[in-house]
């Protein structure tokens, strides 16, 4: 700040700085904003005696929660959630395998351009298609049962961890690698000893959230017959087994919640 | 250092004997677990179907092709449904995450004891369930409509952004924050002048990122009844109308690249 800045300053209150600059730019995207909202609730289309009579029925879930019952469907829900393990683990894993050389390929640091298109674009087909959209056509194409829901799930890890993985080595420290280079590495000796380490705690770190995410993906695709919980649980929704498919979200979430604290402690030992 | 003695000389090594013995250990372990998940898969996949696929999948593209353009004309009100749901959702979300986060965060929870585990509760368990599967719980309590929807990715967004706000916050230079209180400010301004400019970018970027995710999550919602253009993506899949399923599937595509890009420019101007 200069010295007249300043001066102009001193015996002034202070105030907070807005978050957008522009004055004229932050007052029409308020007006923007605003009118928007007012559109958007004026179009909802809600059916108030419905919703009334819901809550009831949303009062006896909740009380299901209370009280779920693992044990009259017990069968189903074993099996449901060894088939979700399975395909969550094998997408994972294939996954991986197939999302570091398209990850290579889409940081545009280590890849001359062409493999970084057609890298890039891979990536940004598997992100734009939705699961459940990949695991429509690909139950029509393939037959019900898990080996769809397994390409699924592989299919939308690469878009997930080869995006990431690619902007971590785009952010990488040159120093290192440029070093490695240097003593004359070949390009595979460069990527195992200059760019790789700088990256694989991240990588491992985001291989276990996509494992997280996977198993609760896989506990929807069930719902379009690709395999897993989902399919019991659509089925419980369908009796109005409340009960049982309080069970099964709860088994979800613990689930969810145990390889969560798994990854944490993994994440913690590698970083 | 280890060190391996070839012939002599002497030749840097990266891990010790036993370091190797045990990562081949770890090696053998997963790929013997991979390799079982792979049987179970094969043994419930109809192999007929699969070698089958190519022929089915050329057969349907043929079907689909070209897409009913003319159909297009059903689909402004189901996308504007669509879009609704994910601003209206990831806006409940937030102003839902916000106090969720500030009492998950280990460095502004009142009770690190009792609080904090509640909410972490509510993150694992809204983080958990798909939006799917929210909407399918909702459909069946509230009934089908934009309304479902839009609190099923509420529900769902709740836990995504609440776990990236506190962690943004447990991340935040606690120098500011000692600077504010150091002035004699109560807690609630050293709330907003420590902490929150703090995680003010992060908590936008969160938001934009997580509209991006609600968009492409609210164009499936349909599939249980839960409003957007997910219902039109259903009534045309039960018919088997597949040109209208293909315009459908490239609306969606468009409008989830649109939103990348939106979302992709408006953080590239936060951060």
């Amino acid at each position: 700040m200069t010295d007249t800045a300043l001066q102009a300053r001193i015996g002034r209150k202070w105030r907070k700085p807005p978050f957008v600059k522009n004055a004229a730019l932050r007052w029409s995207l308020f007006i923007v904003a605003a009118i928007y909202l007012v559109l958007a609730v004026g179009s909802l289309e809600v059916n108030w005696e419905r919703v009334s009579e819901g809550l009831i029925r949303g009062w006896r879930f909740i009380a299901a929660f209370l009280n779920p019952d693992f044990t009259t469907r017990g069968e189903d829900i074993r099996d449901g959630l060894i088939e979700s393990g399975i395909i969550t683990i094998a997408s994972t894993v294939v996954g991986i395998l197939i999302s570091v050389p398209i990850g290579l390929g889409a940081a545009r640091n280590i890849a001359p351009l062409p493999v970084y298109l057609v890298c890039r674009g891979i990536i940004a087909l598997s992100r734009a298609l939705n699961e459940i959209i990949v695991a429509i056509l690909l139950v029509a194409i393939f037959g019900f049962g898990p080996l769809a829901g397994f390409i699924t799930l592989s299919f939308a890890t690469i878009g997930f961890l080869s995006k990431l993985l690619a902007e971590d080595i785009e952010d990488m420290s040159r120093v290192q690698a440029e070093a490695v280079r240097a003593t004359g590495a070949s390009w595979l000796q460069w990527i195992n000893y200059g760019v790789q380490p700088q990256v694989l705690p991240r990588l491992i770190g985001l291989s276990m959230y996509r494992l997280d995410i996977n198993f609760r993906e896989s506990a929807v695709l069930g719902l379009v017959g690709a395999g897993g919980i989902g399919a019991t649980l659509n089925t419980a929704f369908d009796r109005y087994e409340f009960d049982t498919a309080a069970a099964i979200l709860l088994i979800i979430i613990l689930t969810v919640m145990a390889l969560e604290y798994a990854s944490g402690i993994i994440r913690a030992r590698v970083q | 250092m280890p060190i391996s003695d070839v012939s002599g000389r002497k030749v840097w090594q990266l891990r010790s004997r036993n370091e190797q013995l045990a990562r081949w250990a770890m090696w053998l372990v997963g790929v013997a677990i991979f390799m079982w998940c792979w049987q179970r898969i094969s043994e419930a996949t109809t192999w007929v179907f699969v070698w089958d696929a190519p022929r089915i999948a050329a057969d349907m593209g043929a079907r689909a092709w070209p897409p009913r353009w003319s159909y297009m004309s059903e689909l402004w009100v189901p996308l504007w449904d669509t879009l609704n749901i994910a601003t209206l959702g990831t806006l409940l979300a937030i102003i839902a995450a916000v106090p969720v986060a500030f009492l998950a965060a280990r460095n502004t929870t009142p009770s690190a004891l009792f609080v904090r585990p509640v909410a972490l509760f509510i993150i694992v368990s809204s983080r958990s369930i798909n939006s799917l599967i929210w909407a399918l719980l909702l459909v069946s309590i509230i009934g089908p409509g934009v309304l479902s929807g839009l609190l099923a990715i509420a529900l769902r967004s709740i836990g995504f952004c609440a776990k990236l706000l506190y962690e943004a916050i447990e991340e935040i230079d606690p120098k500011q924050v000692e600077a504010v209180t150091a002035t004699g400010a109560s807690r609630w301004q050293v709330m907003a002048y420590g902490i929150v400019p703090q995680i003010l970018p992060a908590f936008a970027g969160v938001t934009v990122f997580r509209w991006d995710i609600n968009l492409r999550e609210s164009t499936v919602l349909g599939l249980v009844g839960a409003g957007g253009i997910g219902l039109q993506l259903k009534s045309s899949l039960d018919v088997l109308a597949w040109p209208q399923v293909a315009l459908i599937l490239i609306i969606i595509l468009l409008a989830v690249l649109l939103s990348e890009w939106v979302s992709a420019r408006v953080r590239g101007a936060i951060i």
